[in-house]
């Protein structure tokens, strides 16, 4: 396989797979946000920024890998 | 093929400097926020009208939700110049970077012998410097901050401990997680905006009527979304690292 097609399925690959965790790990965040929302609807404020905040970290995980997959991709 | 290219294109040069489309824009950000506060302050009326009560109603709810963060309205009123300025900065950025307009006007060049489309004007934040200048100036700020507040040996203390060998690794590992900071603060709204202006490019290439509208509504979203998440994790970084950890 040459340097070329190798890169494409590089590419391919960083994304696919690094996105599977992060898209587990904001799941089961809302999971839990939702369940914590219903049994307390008037916690709902309180509980989304908190939610807001982990999932930024869940997403920049996700990112990691997308870059990762540009800079192949482009360099 | 559309040339999408990770780094931002220079445009022309100043001098031996050269200055990026991305530079631009964020030129034409700062002129508009520089606009707006000479707008406001001409004429502060009692019973606010239009853009002042728009820019009000903005604040009032940057504060209130500053202050569920930090439970404190003084601390609330002590960072709010900085982390609300990050806020308006960033979606500034990004909103202007969906003009249409934006990434689409602008110039071929010879690079290499092949011809290469450069746009003039492309979103500030799909540019690596702009975030990662942004995110040197949350974790370097938090730092100052940190030790102006807390002190300089107490604020040492969390990182560098001698006494307890647990503590002192726990110590290494914050001090490394503050470079890794720096790392995600600007990967996330790099990688956010530049994969949005891929997107919508790919989108515009492969059906260009009416099938970019929700891509475009998306791109608004995330947009507001980064912008937030940039100046909520600063202002939460900021709080932890002026509490004085008392063990």
């Amino acid at each position: 396989m040459d340097v070329d097609s190798a890169k494409v399925f590089a590419a391919a690959i960083a994304i696919g797979v690094g996105g599977l965790g992060p898209g587990l790990g904001i799941g089961i965040l809302a999971a839990k946000a939702m369940e914590a929302i219903g049994r307390n609807p008037e916690a709902a404020g309180k509980v989304q920024v908190p939610m807001l905040i982990a999932m930024a970290f869940a997403e920049a995980i996700a990112i990691y890998a997308l870059v990762v997959a540009l800079i192949i991709k482009f360099i | 093929m559309a040339d999408i290219s990770l780094a931002a294109e220079t445009v022309f040069h100043l001098g031996p400097l050269p200055v990026t489309n991305s530079l631009l824009t964020t030129w034409v950000v700062v002129a508009l926020i520089l606009l707006g506060t000479f707008i406001l302050k001409r004429r502060v009326a009692e019973r606010p009208g239009g853009f002042q009560n728009v820019v009000e109603s903005v604040m009032e709810g940057g504060l209130g939700l500053m202050d569920s963060v930090t439970q404190d309205r003084k601390q609330t009123l002590k960072y709010f110049p900085f982390v609300f300025t990050l806020f308006i900065f960033i979606i500034l950025g990004n909103w202007l970077g969906l003009l249409p307009g934006v990434g689409s006007i602008g110039f071929h060049e010879m690079h290499d012998g092949h011809e290469v489309f450069v746009p003039l004007f492309r979103g500030p934040a799909a540019d690596l410097n702009f975030t990662l200048a942004l995110a040197a100036i949350s974790v370097v700020a938090t730092q100052v901050i940190a030790v102006v507040t807390v002190g300089f040996m107490r604020h040492l203390k969390k990182y560098v401990n001698f006494k307890d060998p647990i503590m002192g690794f726990v110590g290494a590992l914050e001090a490394i997680s503050e470079f890794a900071k720096l790392i995600s603060f600007s990967f996330r709204l790099f990688g956010n905006i530049f994969a949005g202006e891929v997107l919508l490019i790919v989108i515009g290439l492969i059906i260009p009527y009416v099938v970019p509208i929700p891509f475009l509504f998306l791109e608004i979203f995330v947009g507001f979304i980064q912008a937030f998440i940039f100046s909520v994790l600063t202002l939460v970084f900021l709080k932890i690292a002026t509490t004085a950890d008392s063990h």
